[in-house]
């Protein structure tokens, strides 16, 4: 997993190399410092000697400008590679799911992919600049540190021999501790925002049921789970200060007993006991930093984990760039066509049909029945478990994707339109599409008569998702689109359901008049959507239950009749 | 939203919002505060002493014995042991704040979180109107993520280092004015080069927020439309434009990430800087004065370099907690905007009450459960209590309202409903057929006119009672995480199990519910993404059939479903509304026939009324909705 993330560095490599060894550069000027003002106290000021004290000054502002310039460097190199890292990371994310299949973008379900293109992205970085730069400074930190100390104490580095594991275990003991609770309160606080986010949402049914008593008592539950688990936490925490208090002070009184010894003696020298004071400092706090730093590193764990998941998809579908550039005519054909999303059961099975080029053929049939996924089988949106799907003539699996998809026009039940103008959310049917072509296919799809009444008429502006239209508006638009693909065929998953009945009508009757040889298939739940088409399919279960004209199947089919009866009992007017 | 967050970073009165965290973290705990004050003091106090600890050491203890031929170890001794008597009371109290301070600060933020819960629970329907849910869910989340960080440590810190800082200087004063002057001469340094980065690495953050926010709100537009990106073949399209928009953010998230990193190698080798300029400063005043006679002594120096290093640490600490404390602040203002909006106001004073008839044929109060329910209406005038029974009846006369005062949307409303009769509203969007249902369970108050329910004015009657009288479907289905059986019991709390099953199955939910794994006790999440569009409608026909209300009010739901299940909807609709008042607000003429009176609504005002076969026989609106020649959108 670190491997596959690790590998997206690329061209920020040598950013990411040359880091740490600036952090190397800052830190051992940093801890030569005291060192040489041990050598003023010891040399410099017992010996009276005013140039040697001046000397040793120049050294140490070298020392300081150097350390601030490695210090400048490094944090300009993180930043780079950093950013850089995350920038190919999102790069290759974005390009990954742009190449997944229907079926793999089901698997991860939109909301997951946002998260981890964006907060599990931003987590990664994060920790990748830690890595590169805390995460190399504070254990060089702490080994020159120790060595400066040997080296101007000599055996009372051993003070550090006892103190250094006994801190370690215990930032070990409470980091691990903590890190349970605080992974607890999180997982409370996917139960607070869910509260609040239900009680938004829901705040009439709430308010018309008189529930907020009651609301406020789960509410409350979720804040005390939170309240109890930092308590927790935290109270751990709270040992952490003075127990690094406690160790500091105990290394202080042994180095200067010990350093008071070692000084009569004549085996070590004032400056450098001070020297030692400022040394401990530095490594106890290294420690502390190296232990934050893989408690932040194993809560981005998560995140790394989720990313490379999606990196290491293959996309489950074959594009075949190198298959047949073109659709020959519209035909469809169904051979023994069997389909189920991933393991789980049928959804269709043994399907046969035969659509002839320039057809309009409705499918109707209850929720569930297999509509949606026969259909999407036409434009390989997914690839049939058994059998085969044959398009003008050849397999679909024939056909480079793209070819194939540009031939089969599919407007979906679920209907997008993005932010920008009308004219530009048409032109993803064909960028090179000329006003009057865009004109004509509106007339067809009938929503020219309510673009043309904006004032900005084509480029009036199109909120994300297409919020500022109505359902049938967008429904409207979106037929608009995918005719402009100049498509063989044109599929329409329930895409006139928000549309009044007359408009309906006159849209397939465009259909029908203006575009004669595109073959429409069209799913509705509406009767009187599919009633003057050519062929009529009822599925049910994932089989066809029957198929013929509106007049074959009201004489032969009870079921059909009874549908039929139910539609039109209301007037068959609905809006 | 990210957009937002980093231009209104700031409290617009820090200051006020500051005393106002205050006295919700210390105000009703005065003893604890000074508990706190006295730890903060005493281990800052230790910090102080154990700095000028060293200076003494090294000059009564390390110098005398330098070259001392077996030297007494007992003044040595002594003296660290009354070091580490002084330094371990200190350790302990540094304990006792620590722990004081986190049972205050989860104590605290519980109770902002509550009392946020709490009022937003208690706001009219109009607040939510008009603020983006992802706005109030931020003030639940961000806001009180920072607010958390700043009372668990940021104000502790902050106190403890002003603390320190003061004890600092007075002691660095004492021990040395001169090398005092140069510790404050680099301390403005600091502060000038800090601000400066910060400036620049404020703007920089800015920018690099709206990059981000662009990338990110690309992204959220992409995947959810990536089924069309797809199916159009749009992909290599959407790959440069979003390579673009990337790019972008590399660039300014570099730059803004680069100052961050520096502010840390800046301010330390200032420090370092500072150290050394002590050093010369020092060395030469030892060397110049000759000796412990003047004051100048190593042992000074030591305890002066000391001091120094935690001056410098906590002048940082005090610049790095700022810029949070800012953040933290202008979270808590937008906390207390929340906490300090107007409450739904509730004056009324009639009552639901269980009811009985008494052997005159009088209406009486009573305790038990009767399942005859009764308005309780005391009257102002001294007049004694009357009771009148809950039977449905609503009137609207001349009702005028807007949501604004000056934007009226509803004009001269009169209608009336007999107890069991059905109304239809009929009406393309904006017409206005939910505002009127609104009005009545008071979602929203009259600007103009009267409404009266069983001959009351809904305004004397207690908004919680009104709404337990009035059952809402609402277009949306809103499910909550929990069981089936949960959520039909929404509708009343003390149900009996075999209460729920009954409403189910007069719901036509019981059938598929039984299907499910684990029947009425299957659970429920997100709004009840395993369930179909018409199952939810379906419990939330049973949740409105338990509680049982004499008025019903149902918007029916726009979506489409398919025909077997909207039959089921159907006839649970239809059997749900048997005996009851009813409002319907339509979205299918076919629903609307059997009414006992349809009213076309345009504009706020309406145009038509009657049943179906008066409307059809005027030959207007609602003809020509009906025969399709008009769209109702």
């Amino acid at each position: 997993m670190l491997r596959t993330l690790l590998s997206r560095v690329r061209e920020y490599r040598k950013y990411a190399f040359i880091t740490p060894l600036f952090m190397v550069g800052e830190v051992a000027m940093e801890v030569l410092i005291p060192t040489l003002m041990a050598l003023i106290v010891d040399r410099g000021v017992t010996t009276q000697d005013m140039g040697y004290v001046f000397r040793i000054g120049i050294a140490i502002v070298a020392a300081a400008m150097l350390s601030l310039s490695f210090g400048m460097a490094g944090a300009w190199s993180a930043s780079k590679a950093s950013a850089g890292f995350a920038t190919n990371i999102r790069t290759d994310l974005y390009s990954r799911i742009m190449d997944f299949s229907f079926a793999d973008v089901d698997r991860f379900s939109t909301s997951s992919l946002i998260t981890r293109m964006t907060t599990d992205v931003q987590n990664v970085q994060q920790s990748f600049q830690m890595m590169i730069r805390i995460c190399v400074r504070s254990p060089i930190m702490f080994i020159f540190a120790i060595i400066m100390v040997y080296h101007n104490g000599g055996a009372l580095s051993l003070v550090f021999a006892v103190a250094i594991p006994v801190v370690a275990v215990c930032i070990f003991l409470i980091f691990r501790r903590t890190y349970t609770a605080f992974s607890n309160a999180f997982r409370g606080y996917d139960v607070f925002n869910r509260v609040v986010q239900e009680n938004l949402n829901g705040i009439r049914t709430v308010k018309a049921y008189v529930r907020e008593e009651e609301q406020l008592g789960k509410f409350e539950e979720a804040s005390e789970t939170i309240r109890r688990n930092f308590r927790r936490g935290q109270t751990i925490m709270a040992l952490m200060s003075p127990l690094m208090m406690a160790v500091t002070y105990c290394c202080m009184i042994a180095i200067s007993y010990i350093g008071a010894r070692l000084i009569n003696i004549g085996h070590m020298e004032t400056g450098e006991l001070m020297s030692i004071y400022t040394y401990t400092g530095q490594i106890l706090s290294s420690l502390v930093m190296t232990g934050m730093v893989i408690v932040m590193l194993s809560i981005a764990h998560a995140s790394m984990v989720r990313i490379a998941e999606v990196l290491n998809t293959e996309p489950g579908m074959d594009t075949n760039p190198d298959g047949l550039k073109a659709v020959p005519d519209g035909s469809v054909e169904f051979r023994h066509v069997s389909f189920g999303y991933g393991k789980s059961s049928k959804v269709l099975s043994d399907i046969d049909l035969s659509i002839r080029s320039g057809e309009m053929v409705g499918i109707i049939g209850n929720t569930g029945s297999g509509k949606t996924s026969l259909i999407s089988l036409i434009a390989r949106l997914y690839d049939a478990t058994d059998g085969s799907v044959i398009v003008g003539g050849h397999d679909v699996r024939e056909y480079s994707l793209r070819a194939l998809r540009n031939e089969v026009a599919v407007v979906l039940q679920k209907n997008t339109l993005f932010s920008g103008t009308v004219a530009e959310n048409l032109r993803w049917g064909n960028p090179g599409a000329t006003d009057e072509e865009i004109r004509r296919a509106c007339r067809v799809a009938a929503a020219a008569p309510f673009v043309e009444a904006m004032s900005e008429g084509y480029d009036s502006h199109v909120d994300q998702g297409g919020t500022n239209f109505s359902g049938g508006q967008r429904q409207r638009l979106c037929i608009a689109r995918a005719l402009l693909k100049k498509p063989r065929i044109l599929i329409m998953d329930d895409s006139t359901s928000a549309v009044d009945t007359a408009t309906d009508a006159s849209i397939r009757k465009a259909l029908r008049e203006d575009v004669k040889d595109l073959t429409k298939i069209i799913i509705s739940q509406r009767l009187s959507s599919v009633m003057d088409a050519d062929q009529i399919i009822m599925l049910d279960n994932g089989r066809i239950a029957d198929a013929g004209t509106h007049d074959e199947l009201l004489a032969r089919n009870a079921d059909y009749r009874d549908l039929y009866e139910t539609q039109t009992r209301g007037g068959n007017l609905d809006a | 939203m990210l957009r937002a967050r980093a231009t209104a970073a700031r409290a617009k009165d820090p200051k006020k919002a500051m005393k106002r965290v205050l006295k919700l973290v210390f105000g009703e705990r005065k003893l604890k505060f000074a508990f706190i004050v006295a730890c903060i003091l005493i281990s800052s106090f230790s910090i102080v002493y154990s700095s000028n600890f060293l200076g003494l050491f090294i000059d009564e203890c390390v110098f005398p014995l330098i070259g001392v031929e077996d030297p007494s170890w007992a003044p040595v001794i002594a003296s660290l042991t009354q070091f580490a008597a002084i330094v371990s009371i200190s350790v302990v109290f540094n304990y006792l704040l620590s722990r004081t301070m986190v049972g205050i600060s989860q104590d605290t933020l519980y109770t902002i979180r509550v009392d946020m819960f709490r009022r937003l629970e208690s706001l009219p329907v109009s607040y939510f109107d008009q603020n983006q849910h992802g706005t109030i869910m931020s003030r639940f989340s961000n806001d009180t993520d920072t607010l958390n960080q700043f009372i668990s440590h940021a104000l502790v810190q902050l106190m403890q280092s002003s603390i320190t800082l003061v004890m600092v200087i007075v002691s660095m004063i004492m021990n040395s004015w001169i090398m005092t002057a140069v510790v404050a001469l680099f301390a403005l340094l600091t502060m000038k080069a800090t601000s400066s980065i910060a400036k620049r690495s404020g703007r920089q953050f800015a920018a690099q927020q709206a990059d981000l926010a662009s990338v990110n709100g690309f992204i959220e537009e992409m995947m959810n439309g990536q089924r069309v990106i797809k199916v159009f073949c749009h992909e290599d399209q959407s790959r440069s434009d979003f390579a673009a928009l990337n790019e972008k953010l590399r660039k300014s998230m570099t730059k803004g990430n680069t100052y961050a990193n520096i502010m840390g190698p800046v301010t330390m080798n200032l420090g370092n800087l500072q150290y050394v300029a002590l050093v010369i400063v020092g060395a030469v005043a030892v060397i110049l004065s000759g000796g412990a006679a003047s004051g100048y002594t190593i042992g000074l120096l030591a305890a002066f370099l000391q001091l120094s290093r935690s001056f410098s640490n906590n002048v940082n600490q005090i610049s790095q907690q700022s810029n949070m404390v800012l953040l933290a602040l202008a979270g808590a203002e937008r906390i207390f905007e929340l906490l300090d909006e107007e409450s739904e106001t509730d004056d009324g004073y009639v009552t639901l009450v269980n009811a009985k008839m008494d052997e005159s044929g009088n209406l009486t109060e009573t305790g038990e459960h009767t399942g005859l329910w009764a308005w309780k209406h005391p009257h102002h005038d001294g007049s004694p209590v009357s009771y009148v029974p809950l039977r449905g009846d609503i009137v609207m006369r001349d009702v005028d309202f807007g949501y604004v005062p000056d934007k009226m949307v509803l004009h001269d409303i009169s209608l009336y409903a007999k107890p069991g009769q059905k109304i239809a509203f009929v009406g393309s969007t904006g017409a206005g057929k939910t505002t009127i249902t609104n009005l009545l369970n008071r979602f929203y108050d009259i600007q103009d006119g009267k409404i009266r329910f069983d001959g009351i004015n809904i305004n004397k009657i207690r908004k919680a009672d009104l709404r337990h009288s009035l059952g809402m479907i609402l277009q949306d289905t809103n499910l909550f995480t929990g069981t089936i059986k949960e959520n039909i019991k929404f509708g009343k709390l003390e149900a009996t199990d075999d209460e729920v099953i009954a409403a189910a199955k007069l719901a036509n939910a019981h059938g598929f519910i039984m299907m499910m794994p684990d029947g009425y006790d299957t659970m429920i999440t997100n709004n009840g993404e395993s369930l179909s569009q018409g199952q939810r409608q379906l419990i939330s026909i049973a949740r409105a059939a338990i509680a049982d209300p004499p008025v019903l009010v149902m918007d029916e739901a726009t979506s489409s479903i398919d025909t077997h299940t909207e039959a089921l909807v159907q006839s649970g609709m239809d059997r749900l509304m048997a005996n009851r008042t009813v409002f319907v607000i339509a979205h299918r003429l076919s629903t609307v026939r059997n009414s006992n009176a349809i009213m076309v609504l345009d504009h706020g005002r309406i145009i038509e009324r009657g049943d179906h076969d008066d409307l059809i026989a005027q030959r207007g609106v609602y003809y020509r909705l009906y025969t399709g020649a008009v769209e109702l959108e």
